[in-house]
């Protein structure tokens, strides 16, 4: 049954992230150089909605309706570790114009390109994965 | 029922994307999950085997299986976009589509052929230079969100709504990295 409700909010994102646009490169490349405000808004109304939503689980207890508490996942601030990791992320965002979920969201609408990309991220989060230890955390 | 298939197709506009991928949010979030796509990577790294290499690939199926049926869920949806909500390809500024022009990406060339959501001259899986953008590309993706605690979906969308700091640097960084290769690499890469 819960498995049911994530497979629906599953296919209810990849619906939207294909008829809001956000797979599409040009609208990542749009956005990077300001020549457009679609992108900026669907974020910016996503943050806000989610965050008015995230305020009033709060009030009413901050309990998920399995009864648990809410799934906050509280990382340190390490500025260097965020600032560069960010930054990397970045340089592959605005190259293939896709994050993680619009890469599989691409194959679904039939764009198999994308299944490089996805080859390659899971290389690079299996480089992490080798290397962390190293890295500031 | 067909009235309302197409009044789904047209192109949705931000406000509508924005308020549904936030209601997706906090869908999860009453589930006890937290919004997040690019966790779903370890998944793949121990399928490979790569728990033998280091403990960090050893995926809890108990714990994280659900992000495995939420892509699932994810791919589906965009298959069901795609041949039943088809409709007007995104209207792109003006100013992006001939600045690519100019270094020789058509949007026109890309909506005839029905690829509207890629630079088709780049993206080609048979070209060396196609398969490095992805494979590079990929990469810079994955190890970067894996580092940083998340991408754009755990980050920019569930950290910043729950109001944490690391979020928001993490976000500026995607910018910052985001304007180097749009405005600096881009230009050199497509000419290469």
């Amino acid at each position: 049954m819960k498995n049911l409700v994530y497979l629906i909010l599953g296919i209810l994102f990849g619906v939207v992230m294909t008829k809001g646009e956000i797979v599409s490169w040009y609208r990542i490349h749009e956005m990077f150089r300001f020549e457009s405000f679609h992108m900026y808004g669907v974020i910016g109304v996503a943050v806000v909605v989610a965050a008015l939503g995230y305020y009033l689980i709060r009030r009413s207890g901050n309990k998920a309706l399995t009864g648990e508490e809410i799934n906050m996942r509280i990382i340190p601030l390490n500025f260097k570790r965020h600032l560069i990791a960010g930054t990397i992320f970045g340089l592959g965002w605005a190259l293939v114009g896709s994050c993680p979920g619009p890469m599989f969201i691409l194959v679904g609408n039939g764009y198999f390109y994308f299944l490089l990309v996805i080859v390659g991220a899971t290389l690079g989060t299996m480089i992490y994965g080798l290397v962390r230890t190293k890295l500031p955390h | 029922m067909i009235a309302f298939m197409d009044f789904l197709s047209q192109p949705w506009h931000w406000s509508v994307a924005g308020l549904v991928i936030a209601l997706i949010t906090i869908g999860l979030a009453l589930a006890g999950k937290r919004f997040g796509v690019s966790s779903s990577y370890n998944a793949f790294c121990a399928a490979t085997g790569a728990w033998r290499l280091s403990d960090y690939f050893s995926f809890e199926w108990s714990k994280d299986g659900w992000r495995l049926i939420f892509v699932a869920g994810s791919i589906l949806g965009g298959a069901l976009a795609a041949v039943f909500l088809h409709g007007a390809a995104p209207d792109i500024s003006d100013k992006t589509v001939s600045h690519l022009q100019e270094l020789g990406i058509s949007y026109e060339a890309a909506k005839e052929a029905g690829q509207e959501f890629i630079p088709m001259e780049l993206f080609k899986w048979n070209t060396l230079k196609g398969v490095l953008i992805a494979i590079i590309g990929g990469m810079l993706i994955g190890f970067g969100a894996r580092w940083a605690g998340g991408c754009t979906s755990g980050h920019a969308i569930t950290g910043m709504a729950q109001l944490q700091l690391p979020s928001l640097i993490t976000v500026i960084g995607f910018f910052i990295g985001g304007l180097i290769m749009t405005h600096l690499l881009f230009p050199f890469i497509v000419n290469l």
